[in-house]
């Protein structure tokens, strides 16, 4: 289901942050929702690692500290399928801000963003584990907290809750 | 030199060992806190590689959400960091709040964080009891579990659960205090800095005990930024970053508190960190008692926040809505929210999305000792494997919490 | 080959109540529990163990680190799948004689996790002697069924345990690969009929 964002919210008082990105790279920002007290950005997914090392390095902004990245599905009808929100906090100004990606289920692929904070190394292999979204570019893109051989991504919404068989020694 | 001849086949030849050894530590160990499986590359006893391998306590609670409705979650997160499951049900419960808008009386922020604080000295306890016990020093665990359990006494006696309370709900508490406990919190918390000075004595100036943990594992502020690493982690290498004076909530502004700080960024600091934060939470303990003042416990929105049993059983809309929450439970609005809040292990920040039913669409929980975890490489190559424990000690792991 | 072999091997037809009672009364008076604390059971364990609630008293004076070293298991916490065969291989390098105690809901049946991660109850790898219910259970509930385990314990017989085929024990057993067990210990195959659960001592208050 579309989050919908509160009527004319980028048009009434869109924050200075989110203003000031949009001059300097309008290309970057797709959609602005501004809900909750939380300002979220939706980036295009080529966009997503250069737009994440400007907003490490802006003075403006200072994104320094990578709270978290999590990966959501929508449900088995919708398209766009997958999402994934990068949670983005400063040390020093305090501010917080959501980017978002969202990816069909045909194409799961993401370019990672190890490179900018190395914290999200783990962050992205947990996303790939459970929902099977594929980050191009990490460096040990692996299972971390199913078993190796497991079959499936759990947190998909056509994985059911019980599994697919109970668990035997065997 | 000597008289002595070697015979040639006994010749002493001086050559390091040249090959490596890769083994196994866990994830059965009394010492990873937990079931952590670490592999360790060994060049005899120095620690080349070091790569976390975890999972054994994966419980898919993440799932488990999405299939109850959102106050039936709140169990589920106290057995997530199950020393901290105060911190776990407050982060879950202000997500929620956050979604639908609630207004939580004054009464209720202060007794939350009371029981937070008390819950985070809690949890510090444990980790002090653990980590003294991992480096050598038993006497620490056993003093440790006495004071706490004085905490789980007054846990058990405000919530019923020592250890999965699941004391707050959305909208504000499960029931008030009950009659006697601020006298018992009172006393708890006068007899406490004897307690920590206790701990100081025995620990702070042992000569062996400093030598195990200044100047191991070293992290530098920036490398802790950018290992995501938050809580005494952070602040022992010299960040002063404590989400209660970042993004505040439940009225910590109000408190007058320290954030300690270390500048070394090893364990000793951590050390110290978290020992001066027990000192900076029974303060803000005190204050919260201080200002306890009678008033409602649970926010006013009868379709959210079960009525209290006297009213259930005397008026009829309570009856209905009683039912109708327990029954069907309440829709929340659609959106996405992510609450950060300090916990006692940094920052745990829960994202929850709604899609305006009953049970929530995705609920993720950002744990801070997963993130920590994910910089024990960092700290720890070069070091020595008896070092690893202290280590691992210091980054105050829940395995419940890194697993989920 | 234990005493116990020995015995059995060579007097078929003796009684053993006397050597039975002083050989129990040791094995029960010290019961060297294994940690295998996984979660929050474990730190109501860990309470159990500490100066309030002392299980040292009942003679579980020293948790071991080793499980060749320890003659019970206690399994508290969720089981996961990836921890299963972790946990069966723990258990299968215990000595003979060894017990398990079940701490808590989710060791003893899955808990509140009905799902895709969890083993529904240990005794689906490990067969188990004492169940202990409570989410977590409090400390006095462990010390509880520790006893119940030493009730268990004086009323076994030296002529009962049997040590594992020597086949089987040489075998290198991956993990993932060994048969189902259904909650029986071994020498109930082996002996038949011999009863191995004990009313708890409420129960026989209440009939007698």
């Amino acid at each position: 289901m579309e989050i919908t964002p509160i009527p004319g919210s980028e048009a009434a008082a869109p924050s200075p942050l989110v203003a000031a990105l949009q001059r300097e790279h309008p290309e970057w920002v797709t959609d602005v929702i501004v809900a909750f007290g939380e300002i979220t950005i939706v980036v295009p997914r080529e966009h997503l690692v250069a737009a994440c090392l400007f907003l490490k390095i802006w003075p403006e902004s200072r994104f320094d500290f990578l709270a978290d990245i999590c990966g959501a599905d929508r449900g088995v009808e919708e398209d766009p399928r997958f999402e994934v929100n990068y949670h983005l906090f400063s040390t020093t100004k305090h501010h917080r801000l959501r980017l978002k990606v969202v990816l069909s289920e045909e194409d799961t692929h993401v370019p990672t963003v190890t490179g900018v904070w190395r914290t999200a190394n783990w962050h992205e292999r947990e996303t790939f584990d459970l929902f099977g979204v594929i980050f191009d570019g990490h460096p040990d893109l692996r299972r971390i907290l199913l078993p190796e051989d497991w079959q499936g991504h759990a947190l998909r919404k056509d994985f059911p809750l019980r599994g697919y068989e109970p668990y035997s020694l065997k | 030199m000597s008289s002595v001849t070697i015979p040639p086949q006994f010749e002493v030849v001086d050559r390091p060992l040249d090959t490596q050894m890769t083994i196994s530590m866990g994830p059965q160990h009394p010492s990873t806190h937990g079931v952590l499986r670490l592999e360790l590359v060994l060049d005899g006893e120095m620690v080349v590689k070091v790569t976390p391998d975890i999972g054994y306590l994966h419980t898919g609670m993440e799932k488990l959400f999405e299939y109850k409705k959102y106050q039936q979650g709140i169990v589920i997160t106290d057995r997530m960091d199950y020393l901290n499951p105060l911190g776990n049900n407050l982060a879950y419960c202000m997500a929620a709040e956050k979604l639908l808008g609630l207004e939580i009386p004054e009464r209720a922020q202060t007794i939350r964080v009371l029981m937070c604080e008390l819950q985070r000295i809690g949890s510090h306890l444990v980790w002090l009891g653990t980590h003294a016990l991992d480096i050598g020093a038993m006497t620490v665990f056993f003093y440790c579990f006495r004071e706490r359990e004085k905490i789980l006494n007054l846990i058990e006696a405000a919530s019923g659960g020592r250890l999965t309370p699941s004391y707050f709900r959305i909208g504000g508490l499960m029931m008030d205090l009950p009659a006697g406990f601020e006298r018992r919190c009172k006393q708890f918390l006068d007899a406490f800095p004897n307690a920590v000075d206790e701990f100081h004595t025995l620990l702070s100036g042992n000569r062996i005990f400093q030598k195990r943990t200044q100047g191991i594992g070293r992290i530098s502020a920036e490398d802790a930024i950018d290992w995501g690493l938050s809580g005494p982690c952070l602040r022992g290498s010299g960040v002063n970053l404590d989400i209660r004076r970042a993004n505040p909530y439940c009225g910590y502004e109000n408190y007058d508190f320290e954030v300690p700080t270390e500048p070394d960024g090893d364990v000793w600091a951590r050390y110290m960190v978290r020992m001066r934060e027990m000192k900076e939470s029974h303060k803000i303990s005190l204050q919260a008692l201080s200002r306890l003042k009678p008033g409602p416990v649970k926010a006013d929105a009868p379709k959210v926040v079960l009525p209290d049993r006297e009213a259930m059983k005397s008026h009829m809309d309570a009856l209905i809505h009683h039912f109708l929450i327990v029954a069907e439970g309440f829709d929340v609005p659609a959106g996405e929210v992510y609450h950060p809040i300090e916990a006692s292990k940094g920052e745990l920040g829960v994202y929850m999305r709604s899609d305006g039913g009953p049970k929530p669409s995705r609920v993720h929980f950002r744990g801070p000792s997963f993130v920590n975890l994910s910089a024990l490489p960092a700290m720890s190559e070069g070091e020595m494997v008896a070092d690893i424990v202290a280590i691992i000690g210091s980054l105050d792991i829940v395995l419940g919490e890194i697993d989920r | 080959m234990g005493l116990e072999n020995i015995i059995a091997d060579a007097l078929p037809e003796v009684l053993t109540t006397r050597l039975d009672s002083l050989v129990n009364w040791a094995r029960k008076s010290s019961l060297w529990p294994a940690t295998f604390g996984l979660a929050c059971c474990a730190i109501e364990m860990m309470n159990a163990t500490s100066s309030r609630n002392d299980l040292a008293r009942f003679g579980a004076e020293v948790f071991r680190a080793s499980p060749r070293q320890a003659d019970v298991m206690i399994v508290s916490g969720r089981v996961s799948r990836k921890m299963a065969p972790v946990l069966r291989r723990i258990y299968d390098q215990m000595p003979e004689p060894k017990w398990v105690i079940s701490m808590g809901a989710c060791a003893t049946s899955g808990g509140v996790f009905d799902n895709y991660a969890i083993v529904q109850g240990v005794d689906k790898v490990v067969p188990v002697d004492v169940y202990i219910p409570g989410c977590p259970p409090r400390p006095e509930m462990l010390i509880h069924a520790v006893m119940m385990l030493q009730e268990k314990v004086e009323k076994e017989s030296v002529r009962d345990r049997r040590d594992v085929p020597e086949e089987e024990a040489r075998e290198a057993v991956p993990p993932g690969t060994l048969p189902v067990t259904d909650g029986s210990t071994a020498l109930k195959e082996a002996l038949g009929s011999r009863p191995y659960t004990i009313a708890s001592r409420h129960e026989r208050r209440r009939s007698s």
